[in-house]
């Protein structure tokens, strides 16, 4: 087997799964979670080989990756030509997806409680919520949609797959749809709970907005170029075509506005502002579905995406400044808000929109490997870190069904606190996960993407540098808040003390993130740090640097040159993570409430309000739109109006016929009219019969004597009268 | 004027006399024996043709027997001793104009007829009519079939007076 | 000596007469008087047109004889009904006798 037919074979297997589940496995949970595992397990296995025993050892990849092609669309004289495309930056992303997709895929056997009873009074689309076993114990129960969830994220993992392994914009697109549609599924797992049901809505809503731009983009594209192909985009003729022509637009060059219109795109999945509404909201959906969709691949497909079209990107400076703008406000912006939440899981998502703001600024500023190391180390970490919450959460979930204390928030940071003796594995997992993130010197992988960002950006782009300077201190500020509320000190509850440590089906893929999230960072160490830099060469440089080293881009000839090395972003990158974390861990270490939080900011708190002017600038009125507009005077006054008129008239028009013709003249004069005449008739002829038979005599002998005149004189001939 | 053309004259006349005395007359009983008068003079006639038997076989069943039963009959059907009122219907005149142009067809048709005015023949020397008939009414080549069902139509006729007339009480 | 036609004349105008009495006399039993003279008069119109014709063939007087016969059964029955009758609706007014009307 070739190495393009086993690419094309690994987004299969899930896809497969999907409808073996749907169809076949839906009432079993053991075989629909062993499909599922199984299709995840052949996925993984067939990434590993493309990525180890090929990529690795394929020479030049960038220039000569592996591909394939077919002919799919007609168009007029040529072919649309969709296909597969490795090259070092979809080798890596390929990796971390895959590592990730298994670990949560595995993971979800033990969130959703495999091998638990059937629960109380569980109705499917509710959480569950808990058993009594036979010893009386209240013990959690599994979920009731066990094999529908399989079935989703193995589709989600399809479309990830589909998206990463493609080579043109099309499928890219496709699998972007998919994943849309996936994260609409899984964020509305819970159907019956209404809240969740708004969250899927508003996650599907607001990354439309962004894939109508993307789409518009595309369309562009195809027009002015005739292909959707990566391969025959960036080459040197047609980028410089492209950086040409004007569009029209803002001034802006078509590529400029390509570009523009794509990246709204990732705004939208990757919830950068101002279209950052969904994400928080998304964390209605069970923590697997998180983790999945919200740090390792779905928002990481907004920023592949837009690294993926970088070259084109690049032509146009105006797009570049917008792009980083938008990054490096929205990973200050967001890190502002989850200083102020209590929630878990929302701190977290938080953290994930400002750590992509992160990414997509150093891809603005022009720091192109930057951005695809800090995505790779970022899924790992924040992977962890939802995986982990996950794990928190169950732990409380215990503890609340062993009090029966269903009011006390599991997920609220302020009913945990000293879970590090009672859940150990999740705590340590969770910590390496917290001071990645925080960007922990030397020993996390955060801290080699995040140090060689700033580095990016220090030289020439001063503005992103401090704002993710400012921003980086704050996340290690909330992350070391989060960690020191939930596992240090003593416990805040009841529920707290009676917390537990989860099963291995959910703390062996923590324990294998972690790992990642340590050694990862170590592949990419630049060749200038001191003491450790040159020990090991940068690898992650050369080999996704290559990918832009194609001869026939000529704007950017050659592999991008590492960032000169300059001590002040490191100072800076090891002062903000140390100081960061040190505050945090100081400012929260006593704290016993909600009360005694000094940064319970309601701005804060309350996201700056941006749900709420949305809600009045956009919802309210589109809402009054279709309602009162279109359904009420325009469809059912003005087009149902018209068809009653039609059913009106036709009614007159019946009711006429019916008086005038039916009634009137079928009816009584040719109806009846006959049935009046017949009777009349016959009345006046019944008298002829008599009974009389003289008179029936008279009669006969009468007419027998006409008759036979008749037929003797005409008949016959005979003349008349004659007398011989 | 011959004799037997005399005769037949005389005769003709009293059958046709008697006949109009039948259909007029108010007393029924009298009609009933006008029509034995008139049953009479065709008997007459019959023996002018030279069928004797006939004209006996005329006299025995049909005065004997058939007129007998009419007088029968009218005695049944008596509600009172005598007739009251006139005994033509009203439409009598119509009937008149009926029979009378009954006549006159039938008297037009058969005049047009070449046979019409045609004299008798003779009777061959030795013929003995009687004998003949009596041979042609049982003889199996002539008309012993038509003679035999006459028989059963009498006898069926008989069975279906008795029962229709019978009293049961 | 004697046409046929005087023959045939007397019994077309028996008929007549006959025929005269069954459509005006009240009386059923009158009626059926009148159908009497009229089968007398078909007797005479077969006899005279056997003995005018070829007088070997039989067939005259057989055909007379079969009428004799016929008047015979047919006086019968008709007076048993008109008895019968008279004993129901006790009248032998044939206009009086109109149960199959209407």
């Amino acid at each position: 087997m070739t190495t393009e037919t086993l690419i094309w074979l690994i987004p299969l297997p899930p896809i497969l799964a999907f409808f073996l589940i749907v169809l076949f496995t839906n009432r079993n949970k053991a075989l629909s979670h062993s499909v599922a595992i199984g299709a995840a397990l052949l996925s993984f296995l067939g990434a590993m080989y493309v990525f180890f025993f090929r990529a690795l050892t394929a020479p030049e990849l960038g220039k000569e990756p592996f591909t394939s092609a077919i002919n799919w669309i007609p168009t007029g004289d040529t072919w649309l030509k969709i296909g597969v495309l490795v090259d070092p930056l979809s080798a890596v992303t390929l990796f971390f997806v895959a590592w990730t997709v298994l670990m949560i895929f595995l993971y979800s056997v033990g969130y959703h409680n495999f091998g638990q009873p059937a629960g109380d009074h569980d109705h499917p689309g509710l959480p569950p919520h808990g058993a009594t076993d036979e010893h009386g114990h209240h013990v959690p129960s599994v979920e009731p949609m066990y094999s529908r969830f399989f079935a989703f994220i193995s589709l989600f993992a399809f479309g990830m797959l589909v998206l990463v392994l493609s080579d043109n914009l099309l499928t890219l697109f496709v699998g972007w749809e998919i994943m849309g549609l996936c994260s609409y599924l899984l964020i509305g797992f819970w159907y019956a709970k209404p809240s969740a049901r708004a969250a899927a809505v508003k996650a599907f809503m607001t990354t439309r907005i962004g894939d109508v731009f993307m789409l518009l983009g595309i369309a562009f594209l195809y027009s002015a170029t005739g292909t959707l192909s990566f391969r025959e985009i960036f080459t040197e003729n047609v980028l410089r075509t492209l950086a040409i022509i004007p569009s029209g637009v803002f001034g802006l060059s078509a590529a400029g506005l390509i570009g523009l219109l794509l990246f709204i795109g990732t705004i939208g999945k990757s919830a950068q502002f101002p279209l950052h509404v969904w994400l928080p909201d998304a964390m209605e959906g069970p923590t697997p579905v998180s983790a999945m969709i919200h740090a390792a691949t779905m928002v990481s497909a907004g920023v592949y995406m837009v690294i993926r079209v970088f070259p084109l990107l690049s032509l146009d400076p105006r797009t570049m400044t917008f792009v980083a703008f938008i990054g490096a406000f929205t990973a200050l912006f967001a890190a502002t808000i989850a200083v102020a939440q209590n929630d878990i899981k929302r701190v977290l998502a938080y953290s994930t929109i400002s750590q992509l703001g992160y990414m997509i600024a150093a891809l603005g500023s022009g720091a192109y490997v930057a951005a695809a190391f800090h995505l790779v180390t970022h899924a790992f970490f924040k992977a962890l870190l939802f995986l982990g919450s996950g794990s928190v959460i169950h732990g409380m979930e215990h503890g609340v069904l062993h009090t029966g204390n269903h009011d006390v928030d599991p997920q609220n940071m302020f009913s945990m606190g000293g879970l590090r003796s009672k859940m150990p594995i999740t705590f340590w997992t969770f910590l390496i996960g917290g001071l990645a993130l925080s960007g922990f010197p030397v020993l996390t992988a955060g801290f080699w993407s995040k140090d060689e960002i700033l580095a990016s950006t220090f030289n020439g782009h001063m503005g992103v540098f401090i704002t993710l300077a400012i921003a980086a201190f704050l996340t290690a500020f909330y992350t070391m808040r989060q960690i020191t509320l939930t596992f240090l000190g003593e416990p805040r509850t009841k529920e707290a003390r009676h917390a537990q440590e989860t099963p291995w089906t959910m703390t062996a893929p923590l324990v294998v993130l972690s790992f990642f999230a340590v050694t990862f960072g170590w592949v990419g160490i630049p060749e200038h740090f001191p003491v450790l830099g040159g020990l090991v060469p940068n690898w992650f440089h050369e080999f996704v640097g290559g990918t832009l080293a194609d001869p026939s881009t000529a704007l950017r000839a050659g592999l991008p040159e590492a960032a000169p090395f300059n001590v002040i972003p490191l100072l800076t990158s090891l002062a903000v993570a140390l100081g960061g974390l040190f505050f945090g861990w100081l400012a929260y270490r006593n704290v016993g409430s909600v009360a005694q939080d000094r940064l319970q900011i309601p701005l804060l708190k309350n996201k700056y309000y941006f749900d709420e002017i949305y809600d009045f600038l956009f919802i309210k009125p589109a809402i009054w739109f279709s309602e009162t507009f279109v359904y009420q005077w325009m469809d059912k006054g003005l087009i149902d109006g018209i068809l009653h008129s039609f059913g009106k008239a036709t009614q007159a028009v019946g009711a006429t016929v019916r008086k005038y013709i039916d009634l009137w003249f079928i009816n009584q004069t040719v109806g009846d009219g006959t049935a009046h005449v017949t009777q009349w008739a016959g009345r006046r002829l019944r008298p002829i019969q008599s009974g009389r038979i003289q008179q029936y005599m008279l009669v006969s002998l009468f007419v027998l004597l006409v008759a036979a005149s008749l037929i003797y004189f005409v008949a016959l001939g005979q003349p008349a009268l004659a007398l011989k | 004027m011959t004799l037997p053309q005399i005769f037949f004259l005389i005769t003709a006349f009293v059958i046709l006399g008697s006949a109009l005395m039948v259909v007029t007359t108010r007393n029924l009983i009298h009609a009933a024996l006008w029509l034995i008068v008139t049953l009479f003079g065709v008997a007459v006639l019959y023996a002018l043709l030279n069928a004797g038997f006939l004209a006996v076989v005329q006299v025995v069943v049909y005065i004997g027997a058939i007129a007998i039963l009419f007088i029968f009959a009218v005695m049944l059907t008596r509600k009172e001793m005598r007739d009251r009122g006139p005994q033509l219907n009203r439409g009598w005149w119509l009937s008149g104009v009926i029979a009378a142009l009954t006549f006159g067809g039938l008297f037009w048709l058969l005049q047009a007829w070449s046979g019409f005015s045609k004299t008798a023949a003779d009777f061959p020397s030795g013929f003995d009519a009687v004998g003949q008939l009596g041979n042609a009414l049982v003889s199996p080549q002539a008309f012993v079939l038509p003679f035999e069902v006459a028989s059963v139509l009498l006898l069926a006729a008989l069975v279906g007076a008795v029962y229709v007339a019978f009293n049961r009480k | 000596m004697i046409p046929l036609s005087w023959y045939l004349i007397l019994s077309a105008a028996l008929f007549s007469i006959g025929l005269f009495g069954v459509l005006s006399r009240k009386n059923a039993v009158a009626i059926l008087l009148g159908v009497e003279l009229m089968l007398n008069a078909v007797n005479i119109n077969l006899v005279s047109f056997w003995r005018y014709g070829d007088v070997s063939m039989m067939a005259g007087q057989v055909f007379a004889i079969i009428v004799f016969a016929v008047a015979a059964a047919e006086v019968a029955v008709g007076l048993a009904l008109v008895i019968s009758v008279y004993r129901r609706l006790d009248t032998v007014i044939a206009d009086e006798i109109d149960m199959m009307k209407w």
